[in-house]
C-alpha cells in the first residue's frame, strides 16, 4: 500500500500539475482577448462610425480612418501569398516528390533554418538592397512600396508554406502515385493531376496559416512599405507605399497618451486585426476538419 | 472521476516496478524546491536593489531629437559627479511626457510643449510639471545631393508637403516626381513642422500632410531615403543631417532672403524654421534633479553646439 500510494500521490500531483499548466494556456488567451476588447471596444463608442471607417488616418488631429489601413494589410498580405504560392507549392513538390533523397535530407533543414531569420534583419535587408531594386528597375518614384512589402512577407511566409504542404503531399498515398504511373501517365502528369489535386485541401491549410503569419507580421513591413496611410484603390498602388495595421499599431503605441482615444483606437485596430486573422485561421482548421471527417486525406 | 481512476493501473501497467518511488519523490521535491525558491528570490529582491538606486539615479526619458544631446549632458555630469547616475533613454516627446505623468522619470525631454491634455493628466496624477527650455533647435529641409532645387520659400515647402505640388519641375528642378518623407505622426518634429511649415504658423488652418507621404519610423529612416531617393524631400533636426544630404535654404517668403540653416541663423533668428527644445520636470526640481538642471542652464550650455544645436542666448 506505501508504495503504491506514494506513486499515485505523485501521480495525481504531476497529472494535476500538467492538467494546470494545459487550461492556463487557454486562461492566458482568455485574458489577452478579454484585456483587448476591454481596451479596444470604447473605441466604437467614442468615435462616430463614419470616423472609424473614414479614408484618412490622421490620430494627432482625431481622424481616425481605419479604412486605409485594413486595404493595406489585405493588399500587402494578398500579394505576398500570390508570390508565395506558386514558388512554396513548386519547393515542396520539388522536396516531396522530384528531388532525391540526399537532396532532400539537405533541403529540409535549410528550409526551416529559413524561419529562423529575425524579421528585423530581413526588414534592414529589405530597406538597404530591395528597395533601391525596386525603385530603379520598376520606376516607382519610391521603393518603399506595397510590392517591397509583399516580397519580404512571402520570403517570411515560405517556411512555413512549404513545409505544411510537403505533409499534405506525404499524406497522399503511395498507391494514387502507382495507379497513375500505372496508367501510363508521366510523372510530371502524375504529381500535377493526382497527387497535387489529392493534397489541395492540405495546401489550401498551408496557405491560410502562412496568411496569418503574414497578416500580423510588424517590423520587416514597417521598415519597407513606408506607411503612408493612402487609399490603395487603382492598380498603380502596387508599387506605392502603403501603411499596414501592424505597423500602425507598432509605430504610434510607444508614444500615445495611455486611456486617451487615440490609444483605444490602436487597441480597436488590434480587434480588428485579431478577428482577421481569427477568421483565416477557422478558415484554415475547418479544412483540416473537413479531411479528417472524409477519412485521412483531401 | 470514477473513470479516471480505474483506468489509471491500466495506463502505466508497469511503473512501480521500473522507477522507485524514492526516486520520483527526489525529482518531484528538487522540481518543487526550485520552483519556490525561483518566486522567493524574484519576489524578494527587486525593492531591496531600486530602492538604493533611486537615491542616486535619475531618470531621463523622452524626444529622439533630444537623446544625443541629453546622453551627452549625462555623461559629461556623470564624470564631474561620479556618485549620481543618469539613464537617459529616447522613444519620442510623447512617450517622456507619458512617462512622467506616470511618475517612471524624473525628466521628460521634448521637442515640443506640453500639450493642455497631458498637463490635466499630470495634474489628475498630482504632479505638476515644470518647463525648461534647455536648447534650440532648426529643423532642415534636405533632398538628394543631385538635385539641383537650391532654395523653397515656406509657401513651396506646404505647397509640397499637402500634395499641391508633385514634381519637382513645378519648383524649378528636374521633371520627377516628389517623394514626400516624415516623421511618425507622434514626434514633436511632426507637429511642429506641420504647425510652422504647412499651416505657416496659422492656427486655424485645416492643412494636413498629403495622405502620400511617407512616415518613417527614425531619423535614420529618413536619411537612408533621402540618401539613396534623387526623388525625395524630407525634414528633421539640423543635429541630424549627415553630410550626405542636401541642406535647402529657406524663405519666409519669396521677397525676404533664402538662408540656409546653421548654428548662427538660428541664434540671430533669420533661419526661419527653429524652435526650442525643453525639459520638463515632475514638480519643481530639488536635490540632485535641480543641481542637473541648473548645471544644463550654465556649464551644460557648452556641449550644445558640438551636438548641432544651438545654446541658449
Amino acid at each position: 500500500m506505501d508504495r503504491l500510494g506514494r506513486v499515485r500521490w505523485t501521480e495525481f500531483a504531476v497529472e494535476t500539475l500538467i492538467r494546470v499548466l494545459g487550461f492556463s494556456t487557454i486562461g492566458f488567451v482568455a485574458l489577452i482577448f478579454l484585456f483587448l476588447l476591454q481596451q479596444g471596444l470604447p473605441t466604437f463608442f467614442e468615435i462616430p462610425l463614419g470616423n472609424l471607417f473614414g479614408t484618412r488616418w490622421y490620430p494627432t488631429f482625431d481622424l481616425f480612418g481605419t479604412l486605409p489601413l485594413v486595404l493595406g494589410s489585405a493588399m500587402v498580405t494578398i500579394l505576398a501569398m500570390a508570390i508565395a504560392l506558386p514558388l512554396g507549392v513548386a519547393t515542396a513538390v520539388f522536396v516531396r516528390e522530384v528531388a532525391p533523397d540526399w537532396a532532400r535530407e539537405i533541403l529540409k533543414p535549410m528550409i526551416e533554418v529559413l524561419a529562423g531569420i529575425p524579421s528585423v534583419v530581413l526588414g534592414f535587408f529589405g530597406m538597404t538592397v530591395i528597395a533601391p531594386l525596386v525603385r530603379e528597375s520598376l520606376g516607382a518614384p519610391t521603393g518603399l512600396t506595397a510590392f517591397t512589402g509583399a516580397l519580404i512577407l512571402a520570403y517570411m511566409a515560405l517556411p512555413t508554406l512549404i513545409s505544411v504542404a510537403e505533409d499534405a503531399l506525404d499524406a497522399v498515398p503511395k498507391s494514387y502515385r502507382d495507379a497513375g504511373l500505372a496508367m501510363g501517365a508521366t510523372q510530371w502528369q502524375t504529381i500535377w493531376q493526382v497527387v497535387v489535386p489529392a493534397a489541395r485541401s492540405g495546401i489550401v491549410t498551408a496557405v491560410m496559416l502562412s496568411m496569418g503569419r503574414a497578416i500580423g507580421e510588424t517590423m520587416a513591413v514597417m521598415m519597407v512599405t513606408g506607411n503612408a496611410a493612402r487609399m490603395p484603390l487603382s492598380l498603380d498602388s502596387l508599387f506605392r507605399p502603403v501603411r499596414t495595421m501592424t505597423a500602425t499599431i507598432a509605430a504610434e503605441m510607444g508614444e500615445v497618451a495611455q486611456g486617451s482615444t487615440h490609444y483605444h483606437a490602436l487597441f480597436g485596430i488590434g480587434i480588428i486585426l485579431f478577428l482577421l486573422t481569427f477568421i483565416i485561421n477557422l478558415t484554415a482548421s475547418s479544412t483540416i476538419f473537413k479531411k479528417r471527417h472524409r477519412g485521412g486525406l483531401r | 472521476m470514477a473513470v479516471f481512476l480505474s483506468r489509471r493501473p491500466s495506463r502505466f501497467p508497469t511503473l512501480p516496478h521500473t522507477v522507485s518511488g524514492s526516486t520520483k519523490h527526489l525529482v518531484l521535491n528538487a522540481l518543487l524546491f526550485g520552483l519556490v525558491w525561483l518566486l522567493v528570490s524574484c519576489g524578494a529582491q527587486q525593492p531591496t536593489s531600486s530602492d538604493s538606486a533611486a537615491a542616486r539615479t535619475i531618470e531621463n526619458k523622452g524626444s529622439d531629437t533630444l537623446v544625443n544631446l541629453a546622453l551627452a549632458w549625462a555623461e559629461e555630469y556623470m564624470q564631474l559627479y561620479p556618485e549620481v547616475r543618469i539613464s537617459v533613454t529616447g522613444g519620442g516627446s510623447g512617450t517622456g511626457i507619458a512617462a512622467m505623468i506616470n511618475g517612471t522619470v524624473n525628466i521628460a525631454n521634448a521637442s515640443r510643449s506640453m500639450k493642455p491634455e497631458e498637463i490635466n493628466a499630470a495634474e489628475e496624477n498630482g504632479i505638476s510639471p515644470v518647463e525648461f527650455v534647455v536648447a534650440r533647435d532648426a529643423i532642415a529641409v534636405v533632398v538628394h545631393p543631385s538635385n539641383p532645387v537650391q532654395r523653397l520659400t515656406l509657401q513651396q515647402i506646404s505647397d509640397i508637403y499637402t500634395g499641391k505640388v508633385t514634381t519637382w519641375r513645378q519648383v524649378g528642378g528636374e521633371d520627377r516626381p516628389i517623394v514626400l518623407l516624415s516623421r511618425e505622426s507622434n514626434s514633436g518634429t511632426y507637429v511642429y513642422f506641420l504647425e510652422n511649415v504647412i499651416r505657416l504658423g496659422d492656427k486655424k488652418s485645416p492643412l494636413l500632410f498629403s495622405p502620400d507621404t511617407l512616415l518613417m519610423p527614425s531619423s535614420e529612416g529618413i536619411s537612408a531615403e533621402v540618401r539613396h531617393n534623387p526623388n525625395a524631400i524630407g525634414y528633421d533636426g539640423l543635429g541630424y543631417v549627415t553630410p550626405d544630404q542636401k541642406m535647402l535654404a529657406v524663405a519666409r517668403v519669396s521677397a525676404r532672403p533664402y538662408v540656409l540653416p546653421s548654428v548662427d541663423t538660428v541664434n540671430d533668428g533669420s533661419y526661419p524654421v527653429s524652435r526650442p527644445l525643453y525639459m520638463y520636470t515632475a514638480g519643481e526640481p530639488s536635490g540632485r534633479v535641480k543641481a542637473y538642471m541648473d548645471w544644463i542652464l550654465s556649464a551644460g550650455q557648452s556641449l550644445v553646439l558640438e551636438l548641432g544645436f544651438v545654446p541658449l542666448r
